[in-house]
């Protein structure tokens, strides 16, 4: 996988995890014109296209896109299986997950990211653990002896 | 100073904005405040205010003067500190910023940490945005958490180094023994993340492919992986809607396909295993598909058996069936890929991708497309043309270009009539014409010319097809033409193949000038109508208006409509006694490859395209001279001059080169005229030389004919070399070498040369008008002789060339060709 974003049908960035090297400038040219052409497509057409020389898989969950580009090689129907797992995390991570979860919890959303995929790649195909990992990592932030102090 | 607000806070603030300038504003004020609490150094806060500027970062505004930050939050001890930190480096940092090469040092302590989480973190980011250098330095510290037995950390070392070969290749080895045992692992995680390592390794490296495959044995390994997978009972930790792993096994059956890949022994174990995945997975979910897809991949790249090949095929056959437009999409990509090697078994599904051309989905609809194209044979070209023109009508524009394309292309291969290529080529023009690319008129053009039969009834359909519409050019253009060249055909009323049409003369040339005025026509239309209106003075009776309309045009602004129109006039007044024959009926037209580099004839300074197969009108202006001077010179019936200068300069048309001649100006095929019976047609007298005709270089000429010397006097000698053109064997291609042993040099040069009449012949630009002394150097030119008729190649030379101050002009005949290069 070369990157993944996360985007409101407004075309509002809620998250963007890239596995590529790119500028900043780079990444916002092209989330910008990648968020135009998915939003511009309508519903009944299929989550696979060719966006400049890219595959790109993308899934509509509620209100939210997401939006996966990967390589010529890689299984497009089980990158939406990837995607799939990803929504099942949040879910049962938040409970019932909504857009206001992802936006308010931004940096919770990006260490479920880091527990599930690393470089682009499934690390840990268990729901289970990838669940438990986070769990406990939340409770070693609780535990850092400056207790208490939240983000 | 006031605690800095808390993230969710910020957030919650910024959201009630109600216009962007006022988010702006409030951005802006959470900034300084952000940046005066990074100059005081404030460590207590330090992690909460990047985490706000991340926020604010990704809504789209600037964070760069937080990336020093992130580092130190990475060097805190505080775990929070370490999770903030390195996602902030996620976020800011690349690797292009000297910034992050500072992350090095913290990266390995954290890899070496106490707790795996901090470690988890450390491989997490390396593994992500890791420098090239990066991995350098840290790649042994990798190395050694991919041996350790916690599966945790195991998992993410193997993805890590994935991300570490990527970037340094050369590193490749060094993780090879710590994939010993990665896949007697029972944890899902690292077999998973194994695999990815294992597959990026045989990817990179034809040696490790061979090492994994021979020492280690993996296939088997894999296969006995994958087995377990399927065989084994549900395992609610993996199940994903009843498939156990599906993640795991679509990378293992990658894997598969990488070492079963032209390896008949790696093959032929897996052939089990995948007709098991193949009629055992449960096809109703995504999931199932999603193994099914991959194991066809892996099937049609493999060297499986044929009952497999055929098991896979028909899962695409099923594939295209399935409701769900993603599964079709997925098909028609995969038939694509193995159209070529299975046809067959891709043939018996074609009803269902023809089907497919009526999705509503673009990419579908694409691939349905070439997919058809792929499929089109001579059994089946009446039915799927049906299905491709009716496609090409409704379809959106940006199809319609490559559709037409390969309409004409599966028409030329496959057409079962000339009547119906003529209809099919018609309805293109018709209802796509404007989006006909351009080497398609000239490649129509040549299709209508060769079939004779038809040409009354093409310019027929083509002047009913003018009449309703003049918007599309190509149509136009190529109609044009047709009327130009047939028109006789269309007034006289005769057509076998319809119901022929009463037209008149003058209504045919109302419709030609229409064209001339029209605001739709494009300039190259103009020229087209122009000369198709020329062409008619020779096959209708209404020479005067014709005459008219030519005298009009040639004060025309458009500079090439108004150099053809004086032209023209030229040969109605000056030269009307050339125009017949100059305006007679195209013979039937060579195929050529368009696709040839251009060659450029020298013509007095300016530049044409030539053509292989040439034609030789007499220009209509001074190089005539020249050219009645040769004939004169050489006099005789039985000789066809040839003109290095012959065409006046026309400026690069919607046609190819072959039209470009051939078309605008309207040219006889045939051999101009006799010229004048003032001169004589006595018996030339050449001073011929002692010609030898002994091969005068070691290597031999292409086509193993031998060069030979066609001319060897006063110092000067020159040397034919042969070769034979390609496509077209009736073309010789000869290349003259003159050198000059004299003590000067011979400056200005040139060569002409002339054939009989059956031959015809084109000289292209020399490499230079200067013969340096002393055999020092050569002038080379090349020849292209066609000899349809497979006579005996004769050849009559001038050589003119001004040595040491005073001009020199000799004639020569060349009889000594050797029979290979005519034969």
């Amino acid at each position: 996988m070369q990157f993944m974003l996360l985007f409101s049908r407004q075309g509002k960035l809620r998250l963007q995890k890239w596995y590529v090297p790119l500028s900043d400038k780079e990444r916002k040219k092209i989330s910008r014109d990648l968020v135009q052409t998915i939003l511009a497509r309508k519903p009944k057409m299929c989550s696979f296209l060719e966006w400049r020389d890219l595959k790109i898989v993308y899934k509509r969950y509620a209100s939210l896109y997401f939006c996966c580009a990967v390589e010529d090689q890689d299984n497009e129907l089980i990158t939406l299986e990837i995607i799939h797992r990803y929504v099942e995390l949040l879910d049962k991570y938040f409970g019932s997950v909504c857009e206001l979860d992802i936006i308010f919890n931004f940096e919770k959303a990006y260490f479920i990211l880091d527990e599930f995929l690393l470089g682009g790649e499934a690390q840990e195909t268990s729901k289970k653990n990838v669940l438990k990992a986070i769990e406990q990592a939340d409770l070693l932030q609780e535990n850092t002896f400056s207790s208490g102090m939240r983000c | 100073m006031p605690a800095p607000i808390r993230l969710r806070e910020l957030i919650r603030t910024i959201r009630t904005a109600r216009t962007q300038a006022e988010e702006r504003e409030m951005i802006q004020k959470e900034c300084a405040a952000i940046r005066s609490s990074f100059r005081e150094e404030d460590n207590t806060y330090r992690c909460r205010n990047v985490a706000k500027l991340l926020y604010m970062h990704m809504l789209g505004y600037p964070a760069h003067f937080g990336q020093l930050e992130c580092l130190k939050l990475i060097a805190s001890q505080k775990f929070t500190d370490k999770r903030i930190g390195y996602l902030g480096a996620m976020l800011l940092l690349d690797e292009r910023q000297d910034v992050h090469l500072l992350m090095t040092n913290c990266i390995k302590n954290d890899l070496n940490h106490s707790t795996q989480y901090v470690q988890g973190l450390a491989l997490c980011t390396l593994g992500c945005m890791g420098s090239s250098e990066m991995c350098r330095d840290l790649a042994g510290e990798v190395e050694k958490l991919l041996k350790t037995s916690n599966s945790y950390l195991r998992k993410k070392a193997a993805l890590c180094a994935v991300h570490v070969i990527r970037k340094v290749p050369e590193l490749m080895e060094m993780f090879l023994p710590a994939t010993k045992n990665l896949l007697s692992e029972k944890n899902h995680g690292v077999l998973h993340t194994s695999v990815v390592l294992l597959t990026e390794m045989c990817e990179r490296s034809p040696d490790m492919l061979a090492h994994f495959r021979k020492n280690e044995k993996l296939v088997p390994q894999l296969v006995r992986i994958l087995k377990n997978l399927i065989m084994s009972g549900y395992s609610p930790e993996h199940d994903v809607s009843g498939i156990s792993d599906p993640f795991l096994q679509v990378r293992i059956l990658r894997l598969l396909r990488i070492l079963g890949k032209s390896d008949d022994d790696s093959s032929e174990a897996m052939n089990d295993i995948l007709a098991q995945v193949a009629t055992n997975t449960e096809t109703s979910k995504n999931v199932g598909n999603a193994i099914l897809y991959e194991t066809v991949l892996t099937i049609m790249d493999i060297k499986s058996e044929s009952g497999l090949r055929v098991l896979a095929i028909n899962i695409l056959g099923r594939f295209l069936l399935n409701n769900d437009k993603n599964i079709r999409y997925v098909a028609l990509t995969s038939l694509l890929k193995t159209v070529q090697t299975d046809h067959n078994a891709v043939q018996r599904h074609r009803s269902t991708i023809v089907d497919c051309l009526k999705d509503l989905d673009v990419s579908i609809k694409r691939r349905a497309m070439e997919l058809s194209f792929a499929l089109v044979n001579g059994n089946n070209i009446r039915g799927m043309m049906k299905e491709l023109l009716y496609f090409l009508d409704s379809c959106d524009p940006e199809f319609k270009a490559d559709c037409a394309s390969g309409v004409f292309l599966a028409a030329e291969k496959y057409a079962p009539s000339k009547r119906w290529h003529i209809d099919t080529i018609m309805r293109v023009l018709t209802t796509a014409g404007s989006y006909v690319r351009d080497d398609s008129v000239p490649n129509l053009i040549q299709l209508i010319t060769n079939s004779v039969e038809m040409h009354a009834y093409t310019v027929q359909r083509l002047y009913k097809a003018l009449l309703d519409d003049i918007s599309q050019q190509p149509l136009v253009q190529v109609a044009s033409w047709c009327i130009g060249e047939y028109g006789d055909l269309l007034v006289s009323g005769q057509c076998e193949e319809e119901e022929p049409i009463q037209v008149t003369e003058d209504e045919v040339l109302d419709v030609l000038e229409g064209l001339l005025v029209s605001n739709l026509s494009t300039p190259v239309t103009r020229g087209y109508a122009l000369t198709a209106i020329m062409k008619l003075s020779t096959r209708f009776s209404s020479v005067n208006r014709i005459k008219k309309v030519v005298s009009i045009y040639g004060s025309s602004i458009d500079v090439e409509l108004q150099q053809r129109a004086v032209e023209y006039n030229a040969l109605f007044k000056k030269y009307d006694h050339m125009r017949p024959a100059l305006l007679e009926r195209m013979p039937i037209m060579e195929k050529t490859a368009t696709n040839g580099p251009t060659e450029i004839v020298q013509t007095n300074g300016e530049t044409e395209p030539s053509v292989v197969e040439s034609k030789h009108p007499p220009p209509v202006t001074q190089p005539t001279n020249q050219a009645n001077d040769l004939l004169d010179l050489l006099g005789g019936n039985d000789v066809v001059p040839v003109i290095q200068t012959t065409m006046p300069t026309k400026p690069a048309s919607a046609g190819g080169e072959l039209l470009d001649l051939l078309g605008d100006l309207s040219l006889s095929g045939g051999p101009p005229p006799a010229p004048a019976p003032s001169v004589p047609t006595s018996q030339p007298s050449f001073l011929l030389d002692g010609l030898s005709s002994q091969p005068l270089f070691n290597d031999i000429a292409a086509a193993g004919i031998p060069p030979m010397t066609a001319y060897n006097k006063n110092g000067l000698k020159i040397d034919f070399t042969f070769e034979r053109a390609n496509p077209n064997p009736n073309i010789a291609v000869i290349t003259i070498h003159a050198s000059n042993s004299t003590e000067a040099d011979m400056t200005d040069f040139v060569f002409q040369a002339a054939v009989p009449k059956t031959f015809q012949l084109q000289l292209l630009s020399p490499s230079s008008n200067v013969v340096p002394a002393l055999n020092q150097g050569t002038v080379t030119q090349v020849i292209r002789v066609l000899n349809p008729q497979k006579q005996q190649l004769r050849m009559r030379i001038k050589l003119t060339y001004t040595l040491k101050g005073s001009a020199v002009q000799d004639l020569a005949e060349v009889n000594n060709f050797p029979p290979q290069s005519w034969q």
